[in-house]
């Protein structure tokens, strides 16, 4: 499913979207970052509650399909900038991740 | 013959909250190259865990890739601290990183097992109060 698609089901926030038509295949959740960067595939929608610039830079390198912040945990503007500027899917949710990956689940089949 | 493709990155150990911005240059140029996707993937993993730790662990340093006709090399050379135990440090979950470093995501221990994890070779030199020099190698 798009990246597009999950944002509108899921009811996700938009802070960054500048590839809606990335194709998602598979969701991880962490917050260490080198856990996250060994294990999370290609095209896996990532849910966090981490929001500092280091997480853009593992999305970008590890080529997660989208970033979701959970937990309405708030995201700095120059954040938001560095996603922009790298081509990286970036959202926020209120949802917890574990409920996150719950409606994720549900989606991505 | 022609001199293999090389870059060059002064990495500074001054901003780690800007780390990474060459492995993603190196990322861009290997795609540019037209090299696979799953061959630059790796390249972007084991290079950024090792910026980073140059960053994070050694005060910065210099980080050379040159790409050769069978293989992307990754030299990450450091003046830091030094490792004093290798083989403790490869372990997953060694981690000497301070608090403020945790608290921005890192400090899991993972690094140097995702670069071992991700490569052909690896290579550890390092001396205690010199530096450390780690050379990786993907196969391509
Ligand atoms: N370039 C370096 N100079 C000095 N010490 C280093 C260097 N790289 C790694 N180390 C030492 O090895 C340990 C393990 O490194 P590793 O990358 O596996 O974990 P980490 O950096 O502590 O945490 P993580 O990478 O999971 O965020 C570090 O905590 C540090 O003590
Ligand atoms: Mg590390």
């Amino acid at each position: 499913m798009t990246v597009k698609n999950i944002a509108e089901r899921l009811s996700l926030r938009a802070l960054s979207m500048p590839d809606p038509e990335r194709e998602a295949t598979c969701g991880y959740a962490g917050d260490l970052l080198s856990w996250v960067m060994g294990r999370a595939a290609e095209g896996s929608v990532w849910a966090t509650v981490m929001t500092n610039v280091n997480v853009i830079a593992v999305a970008a390198l590890a080529d997660t399909a989208a970033v979701v912040i959970c937990e309405d945990s708030a995201v700095p503007d120059d954040v938001i900038s560095v996603a922009k500027e790298k081509g990286i899917n970036l959202f926020s949710s209120e949802l917890p991740i574990y409920e996150f990956c719950v409606a994720l689940s549900q989606v991505i089949k | 013959m022609s001199e293999p493709l090389q870059f060059v990155f002064d990495v500074s150990g001054e901003n780690f909250t800007s780390a990474g911005e060459a492995s993603v240059t190196v990322k861009k140029n290997l795609r540019m190259l037209g090299f696979a996707p799953d061959i630059i993937r790796r390249v972007a993993i084991a290079m950024y865990e090792g910026e980073i730790n140059m960053v994070i662990h050694a005060g910065g340093g210099v980080a050379t890739v040159t790409v050769f006709p069978d293989r992307i090399e990754m030299v990450l050379d450091d003046r830091g601290p030094g490792i004093a135990d290798i083989e403790l440090a490869m372990r997953e979950g060694f981690s000497t990183a301070p608090d403020n470093i945790r608290n921005l995501g890192f400090g899991a221990g993972m690094g140097l097992p995702n670069m071992k994890r991700n490569t052909d070779s690896m290579k550890i030199e390092s001396e205690l109060g010199k530096g450390t020099k780690i050379t990786m190698t993907v196969n391509t």
